[in-house]
């Protein structure tokens, strides 16, 4: 309604900086008075659909609950759909800079939309808080205005691994996962923890992203303790389906894709007994998280999972910043660093920080499906607290071993 | 040795599953030249309103038989629509046939995300047919047996539709050479619109058939559409006996393939189909040289 206004206002108050390329003239006054722009970079329309819609509706629950005002300063809401692919992302950001001047940028979803906008976002300094997991975006190759407060590929899964090693006592397992890069990230960290503490990785199965039926692998699944999953996207309700359907009976464990709360109402008996470990869990017993759930609730009627939780998180964490920053955002180098110093006790999934390199530092939740009163859920069975990225690993080890990947750590035969 | 019997025994499942989704693609192709790429999504709208019945989202939960007849039959009925609306629109314009069915699927996909939304949708497999049969060594579930038994019966029905009934013979004459077929006094265009629902209730049939396998999800139509493409291509176009030959040859490579060369399995899949396509156009049992 305002945004015509806004949009003259904000214009008119940077335009000589922009013409300058910097921000020696910053306008307090006028900038303050502007609202605070957040752009969304979602998924709306295609295969990837579910994700990206859960996403948009975990940002907006959080912004109604604050009155669409953070810091003091009004939030002007703008939501973009990537359609799921590389060039689709790379023309909304732009929009959303360029056209719509954002602050700041939730999303994207996944790895590849990222990587598609990485260098273009840390070229025009406009911090980003995304899902996406790939590692190496703040392990390898960070990027300084890239903040992550969800889990990268593998730290769910050292976690995971360790269970599995230690409460579990599973010894030997087979991992099967989806053949691209957050399959092999994942797989790989649980290989690394699982063999840290005993346990034997004897295949690894690669499944293609599309595969109808997974029955040619589950036919190699034999002689083992347990089977280590990493889907993503409905992938998980099919591989679980045709796995019982196999005859199949070693425990499954899982990570947050896998065996993710927004999975529940689709998931059948066949997932009772799945642990999954993810960073965000449904039944933690704070009242943030309960708000949170009960606004889902109301809006939604449905319980969040994941990928809601992460963009509230995001907008927990932008907000945060703000107040640091004295609602100011003119800055961005400035504006970034306070959101990466943000430290917060007490969100949906429970407390969170960031290490040096912009990914969290925080609790991860190990699960057992049941089935309770006739409806399926997730019941915490341990906490694993202060999780990094690089688990108990020396942070410079393990940075000099290659990323994840499909041959590293390699089966050993 | 388990190994290599699950892996024929599903491979034939698989067959089964192709052979009825393709049927209709190689019959539309045959006879009309229409590419049609709404096959997957009429696959897919099968599957989404076979799974409302079945799971009862709307108020009505129905027996999955019968919900699987009311999914055929509804999308048999949009799909006659289609073809009397626009694809008669563009009779010999194969590219703009391709433009207008490639069209639909993306809004048919659309379509399903608003009403179904993105969550996917878990179908049961029908209570009579859960559970394990057991041949010899190998124990294979009691749903992919019956897949193979509703591809046969389909086959055979099909088979008997074509060769052995008048409209199967005006079928037959429409496919081999329309013009004359028309001046002998068939109505071919009216002939076009009952293959074409033909074609979109046997897709329909087989998205709820595979439903309780595949399970529903959006993008189910894109995963289904390259592999109809693959046998119809590999079988020959307008052939009953080459879509069920190039159904049950994919439904072996596409099993072996993953399971032996994983790292090929899209490569193992295509490369018979480039083979077809440059030795042999017409496909393996396709009488006609598109």
């Amino acid at each position: 309604m305002s945004r015509k206004v806004t949009r003259r206002k904000f214009v008119a108050g940077t335009a000589a900086g922009a013409v300058a390329a910097s921000f020696k003239f910053p306008a307090p006054a006028i900038a303050q008075a502007a609202p605070f722009k957040l752009g969304l970079l979602t998924v709306k329309t295609g295969p990837l659909a579910q994700g990206g819609i859960q996403m948009e509706q975990g940002i907006v629950t959080l912004l109604k609950e604050k009155n669409y005002t953070f810091a003091g300063r009004k939030v002007e809401f703008i939501s973009a759909d990537t359609g799921g692919n590389p060039a689709g992302t790379k023309t909304k950001a732009q929009e959303l800079i360029e056209r719509d001047k954002v602050d700041t940028i939730v999303g994207p979803l996944a790895a590849f939309e990222l990587l598609a906008i990485t260098d273009y976002i840390a070229q025009q300094k406009t911090p980003c808080l995304s899902l996406a997991a790939a590692e190496d975006m703040t392990q390898r190759r960070p990027n300084p205005y890239f903040l992550r407060a969800s889990a990268t590929s593998a730290q769910a899964m050292h976690p995971m691994a360790d269970f599995s090693a230690k409460e579990l006592k599973l010894k030997r397992m087979i991992t099967v996962s989806e053949d691209f890069a957050f399959g092999y990230e994942q797989m790989g960290g649980f290989q690394q923890t699982f063999e840290d503490n005993g346990g034997k990785i004897l295949k690894k199965l690669w499944p293609p992203i599309v595969t109808p039926d997974y029955t040619p692998y589950l036919a190699q699944i034999e002689g083992v303790d347990g089977v280590c999953q990493g889907f993503a996207g409905s992938n998980p309700l099919r591989f679980m389906k045709q796995y019982a359907a196999a005859g199949l009976k070693y425990p499954v464990v899982t990570g947050e894709t896998g065996g993710d709360d927004a999975l529940l109402r689709s998931f059948g008996d066949e997932a009772v007994g799945l642990y999954s470990c993810c960073p965000y869990t449904l039944d933690l017993d704070t009242d943030t998280n309960k708000r949170f759930v009960a606004a889902m609730n109301k809006d939604y009627s449905v319980d969040p999972g994941f990928y809601c939780a992460g963009l509230y998180v995001n907008g927990m964490v932008v907000e945060a910043g703000l107040q640091k920053t004295g609602g100011k955002s003119d800055d961005k180098a400035e504006l970034m660093k306070a959101m990466k110093s943000v430290s917060l006790t007490d969100t949906p999934r429970g407390p969170i920080k960031f290490d040096h390199l912009g990914n969290v530092v925080g609790d991860f939740y190990i699960r057992h499906l049941e089935k309770a009163n006739g409806k399926l859920v997730n019941k915490t069975v341990k906490t694993y607290h202060n999780v990094s990225q690089f688990w108990t690993y020396d942070e410079k080890k393990f940075l000099e071993q290659p990323v994840y990947s499909r041959d590293f750590p390699p089966v050993k035969s | 040795m388990t190994f290599w019997l699950v892996l024929t025994a599903n491979s034939i499942t698989f067959g089964g599953l192709l052979f009825l989704l393709s049927a209709g693609f190689s019959l539309i192709f045959g006879l009309m030249r229409i590419p049609n790429l709404t096959h997957g999504s009429l696959f897919m709208l099968g599957a989404y309103i076979g799974a409302t019945f079945v799971i009862g989202m709307f108020g009505v939960k129905l027996n999955f038989w019968l919900a699987a007849v009311l999914a055929t039959l509804t999308v048999a009925f949009l799909g006659a629509l289609a073809e009397r609306l626009l694809l008669r629109r563009l009779p010999g314009d194969q590219l703009a046939q391709v433009l207008v069915t490639l069209g639909l699927s993306f809004m048919a996909a659309d379509f399903c995300l608003i009403v179904w939304g993105g969550d996917p949708l878990s179908v049961a497999t029908p209570p009579e047919l859960t559970g394990f049969a057991r041949l010899g060594i190998l124990v294979f579930p009691n749903y992919r047996l019956a897949i193979i038994v509703i591809a046969a019966v389909v086959a055979a029905a099909l088979w008997l539709l074509l060769e052995r009934t008048r409209l199967g013979a005006m079928i037959r004459a429409g496919v081999d050479d329309p013009d004359m077929a028309r001046v002998v006094g068939i109505r071919v265009s009216q002939l076009f619109t009952i293959v074409f629902a033909l074609g979109a209730g046997l897709a329909a049939f087989a998205g709820i058939v595979g439903a309780p396998i595949l399970s529903v999800y959006p993008g189910l139509d894109q995963d289904m559409l390259p592999l109809a493409l693959v046998v119809v291509i590999l079988g020959g176009t307008g052939s009953l006996l080459g879509s069920f030959v190039g159904s049950i040859i994919v439904g072996f490579i596409y099993n072996f393939g993953q399971a032996l060369l994983p790292e090929l399995a899209y490569f193992v899949l295509f490369l018979p189909m480039l083979l077809v396509l440059l030795l042999r156009p017409q496909g393996l049992f396709g009488r006609h040289v598109p």
